[in-house]
């Protein structure tokens, strides 16, 4: 892994109550990064709904799991779009999830639940989700605002 | 996250502050299902001024509260949202399905 990229890394517990906490650091961390305020609160959100969802569904629950985050500043490539971006890679040591899980569910369907990965999907560029090593591994992708040019330019 | 009552008249307003996410999303759910199922009040109202953030754990207490509210036919009000709860309500693309008032005044009167 590349340590000369990485913003941040936290080590993290699969207690709902730690929710707080990391959205006060990614809020602080994103603001730092030159994000806009509403792109600062899509990856907050983005983050909660991942860890959410890990919390929830590869750990069912259990509050005393191990689950890493890594924040990076990289080069992305997506789409044809390129530019300086935000990686956001979350690992838990959970069970195998459900790939046919990940596509979500209609938002015509007026239920509670399976909003969350529509809401990771919503507020990044990108996701990505690999199982390796027993680990399941989400890539988030955020690309960075682009610097304004130089005054009279 | 906080979360207080008050009763006027067949209305009882919840009065919420702070953050509702998987941790605290249930002290929401439990009194709106209990107001609506079991006390059976006819009109719910959701103070939501002072929420700070909200998930799709929040959201889906949310639409809890409203399906509950329908079943007993009563109303299931929420007024006082601010930019972060719009903008996550707008995402869930659920907005549209709840009553949402500009202040507690239209709320209690609409």
């Amino acid at each position: 892994m590349n340590r000369r990229n990485l913003l941040l890394k936290m080590e993290l517990r699969s207690d709902p109550e730690t929710l707080c906490a990391v959205r006060g650091a990614v809020a602080q961390l994103t603001e730092r990064l030159g994000f806009s305020e509403p792109e600062c609160r899509a990856v907050v959100l983005g983050v909660d709904e991942a860890l959410t969802n890990i919390i929830r569904h590869a750990y069912a629950g259990h509050p005393d799991r191990p689950i890493e985050v890594h924040f990076r500043r990289i080069q992305a490539s997506l789409c044809g779009k390129n530019g300086e971006a935000l990686e956001i890679v979350l690992e838990d040591r959970g069970k195998n999830v459900d790939r046919a899980k990940l596509c979500g569910r209609a938002l015509e369907d007026v239920k509670p639940g399976g909003l969350g990965l529509h809401f990771i999907r919503e507020s990044m560029d990108a996701l990505e989700f690999r199982r390796r090593v027993g680990r399941n591994q989400l890539r988030l992708v955020k690309f960075l605002p682009k610097p304004d040019p130089p005054a009279g330019s | 996250m906080q979360i207080s009552a008050r009763h006027l008249d067949k209305i009882t307003i919840f009065d919420i502050s702070g953050d509702i996410d998987l941790a605290t999303s249930p002290e929401l759910r439990k009194p709106l299902l209990r107001e609506l199922r079991e006390l059976r009040t006819p009109r719910v109202v959701l103070n939501l001024k002072a929420v700070r953030y909200i998930d799709s754990s929040g959201v889906a207490s949310l639409v809890e509260g409203l399906k509950a509210a329908r079943d007993v036919g009563a109303r299931f009000i929420l007024f006082g949202l601010n930019t972060t709860v719009r903008e996550v309500l707008q995402l869930s693309k659920l907005v549209r399905i709840f009553e949402i008032c500009e202040s507690e005044e239209q709320a209690v009167a609409t």
